[in-house]
């Protein structure tokens, strides 16, 4: 069958620390136009390090129909490639050729404003998405429904809870009524409910003949939603293919998480002639590997190594990072009551680091991990020794539906008080 | 996940008939000349929807309200009044100075106040531009047209001051619409390209309100032209604004027009609005990258 999309080559340069120089102003043109022959004589031959691929040779086809999976880490390129195809931006190199009309839910809500009323946003954001008036006009009432907004339909969308907010932009852009639809992620938000209502509503628009493209990190949803799957990693096509086997070499092969990995040979194991390690994991306390961590699950990290230095005193250093890169913290074993500064027989040991729940933030993690002799020397490191995905829990999120913020999300104690009944007036 | 649909068991109720051309074809551009007037046609509805967005958001939270469309050249004019025509002694040849300054300063606040709102109107619209596609174009063009609401607005106070000067309507009063036109199309030229500038030279921002200033004053507001040696003329009258001046008080006040200064402003427009369009189509693909 004729595709419906068609990309071919398509690549997506940026130039690294775009986001700094995003604007500039006159001055700093002139300067540098000045100075431009000296910093071209000092800079030749490194002309390539300066800008960066987000995209790369991609290349696949999509047939009329078909809900399309793409996954892969943050900074893999998904988003660059639905913003191409949704014409947002350019690519460098290649082309992408369309067949049908597209529709965006890159991020829902786009165009809205806060003084107008939800009315008011829904024709607009309607019109900014490509819809016609009278088209607005036919699904206004289902929209509404959808959105469960009649109530305050003529309030500025200022005063709307960011549950209510969410539900009126998903509602509006979900009936878009294009032949492909992108999805960026946007059942990230919204209670359990609304989400399942939003896939509901994707499933829908799938069994109506349309083409989707879904951008997503949640596996489940994935693959309940996508036959075929495209795996993207530093920019490049990694695996196309079916969704089931896709997904699972994409969890397995350590892209998106590790939570186990064993190494039997004590000759070729990450390590040094000193110590070397046997395996790595993290797991619920009270489960296994493979079984889901969310932000209330008690964890244990084990790291299992063979010392082959009789009399090292060994310790491990542990530092944790998010998503972003931020070190959410750096345990030692320096409490660990029997083998902490004793010296270390040859042989296989087992550390184990214990994480209590309602602690971590919800997100990808991963562990720095570094073995200490002597509590000074660092013997090796080993980026990225486990990776492991931290889930939300809705037991902890009230009706607050974004995003959390913090490097952690500990489970505080609060108290109020009712102190006096009399309001002194000063 | 329990309401997820398997897509395994859907069947593809109808397969939608494809074109044999790519609706869109997506791929580096090379020049900016190439014109989607396919794609004009396709958002014209959200031309009107952001023209009404911007007026019915434009005067929200103020005391106010609209009588700000009319507070701006009402109060100017009475300040010019008493600078140009009472302590300067401006000769405005038998037009009572008030009238004759409100009639430039109608068409003025328009004109300053669209091309502020929509050189600074891709900048303010960053969160649109990275995530949905129509044609840029459409949001300095808006900016612009939703000015016209505040022009009509502040155009019966115009007629108030001709009843109350007792001055009388001529057939040139119809010339209006086609200046109106003119300043709307000069407006629209400056705006777009003001506004694509701006989003990688954020000095726009800053320089516009002393550049529009010092346009006000070369530009026959306060005074007629006829204070500029007719040696100069030619060269003021390259100010576009000069014959849409002109032309207004004339319109009003049912003198002759000044065909020759009225269509080397036609003329410049034209050419300006061109190289607008060209210069904003070609730095229209980075907007997402860098705005």
């Amino acid at each position: 069958m004729k595709p419906i999309i068609r990309v071919t080559n398509v690549g997506k340069q940026y130039r690294i620390g775009a986001r700094q120089e995003a604007y500039t102003n006159l001055r700093e043109v002139v300067t540098a136009s000045l100075s431009a022959p000296f910093k071209r004589l000092r800079r030749r031959g490194r002309r390539d390090a300066e800008t960066v691929w987000a995209l790369k040779n991609v290349s696949f086809e999509v047939r009329p129909g078909e809900v399309i999976g793409i996954i892969g880490r943050n900074g893999a390129g998904k988003s660059t490639l639905l913003k191409i195809l949704s014409r947002i931006t350019e690519p460098t190199t290649g082309r992408a050729e369309l067949y049908g009309r597209i529709g965006s839910l890159l991020e829902v809500g786009t165009g809205f404003h806060p003084e107008l009323t939800g009315r008011e946003n829904i024709f607009l954001n309607g019109a900014v998405l490509g819809m016609k008036r009278s088209e607005i006009a036919r699904k206004f009432d289902e929209i509404v429904a959808f959105a469960e907004i009649d109530q305050v339909l003529d309030t500025p969308v200022k005063h709307y809870s960011s549950g209510m907010y969410m539900r009126l932009a998903f509602a509006v852009a979900a009936h878009l009524e294009p032949e492909i639809l992108l999805v960026d992620e946007v059942l990230a938000v919204g209670d359990a409910e609304f989400q399942a209502k939003c896939l509901g509503k994707m499933g829908a628009v799938a069994s109506e003949g349309r083409t989707v493209l879904f951008v997503s990190h949640n596996m489940a949803a994935v693959q309940s939603l996508c036959r075929r799957v495209i795996w993207l990693e530093r920019g490049e096509v990694a695996e196309e293919g079916q969704a089931v086997s896709v997904v699972q070499n994409y969890l397995g092969k350590g892209s998106a998480s590790a939570t186990e990995k064993v190494w039997d040979d004590p000759h070729t194991a990450p390590g040094d002639d000193k110590v070397r390690l046997h395996r790595v994991r993290v797991r619920p306390v009270t489960g296994s590997a493979s079984d889901p961590i969310n932000i209330r699950t008690p964890i244990v990290m084990e790291f299992d190594y063979w010392n082959f230095e009789p009399g090292a005193r060994l310790n491990l250093s542990l530092h944790l990072y998010n998503e972003q890169g931020i070190t959410v913290f750096n345990a030692l074993p320096l409490r660990e009551p029997v083998w902490h500064g004793k010296p270390f027989p040859t042989g296989l040991f087992r550390s184990s680091c214990y994480v209590p729940g309602d602690l971590l933030n919800n997100g990808l993690h991963s562990v720095l991990l570094l073995v200490v002799k002597d509590q000074g020397t660092v013997i090796f490191s080993l980026n990225d020794a486990l990776v492991f995905n931290v889930r939300d829990s809705i037991e902890r999120r009230g009706d607050w539906h974004g995003k959390w913020e913090g490097a952690v999300r500990p489970d505080l104690k609060w108290k109020t008080e009712y102190l006096d009944a009399e309001v002194t007036t000063p | 996940m329990t309401n997820a649909v398997s897509s395994e068991e859907l069947p593809s109720l109808r397969t939608p008939k494809l074109p044999d051309e790519p609706l869109f074809v997506v791929e580096a551009r090379k020049s900016g000349m190439k014109f989607h007037l396919k794609d004009w046609w396709t958002y014209r509805e959200l031309l009107y929807f952001l023209i009404w967005r911007d007026v019915k958001i434009r005067y929200k939270q103020t005391l106010l309200g609209a009588a700000w469309a009319i507070i701006q050249p009402l109060f100017t004019m009475l300040i010019f009044t008493f600078i140009f025509g009472r302590v300067a002694k401006i000769d405005s040849h038998g037009i009572p100075y008030p009238l004759f300054a409100y009639s430039a300063l109608l068409p003025w606040t328009f004109f300053s106040n669209a091309i502020t709102t929509s050189g600074n109107s891709i900048v303010g619209s960053a969160h649109v531009i990275t995530k949905v596609y129509f044609p840029r174009l459409i949001i300095p063009v808006a900016a612009v047209c939703a000015g016209l609401v505040d022009l009509a607005v502040a155009f019966p106070m115009l007629l108030a001051l001709m009843l109350y000067y007792h001055i009388g309507f001529t057939l040139n009063f119809f010339f209006l619409f086609p200046l109106v036109l003119l300043t709307t199309l000069l407006a629209i030229a400056v705006g777009t390209w003001l506004s694509a500038t701006n989003v990688k030279y954020r000095d726009v921002k800053f320089a516009m309100p002393f550049l529009i200033q010092i346009w006000m004053y070369l530009s026959p507001v306060a005074y007629p032209s006829s204070v500029v040696p007719d040696r100069w003329r030619l060269l003021y009258s390259l100010n576009p604004f000069v014959g849409i001046i002109e032309g207004y008080r004339a319109a009003l006040f049912g003198q002759a027009f000044d065909w020759k200064s009225i269509g080397i402003s036609a003329v410049l427009i034209g050419a300006w609005l061109v190289y607008s369009f060209w210069h904003f189509r070609k730095t229209e693909k980075t907007f997402a990258d860098i705005v």
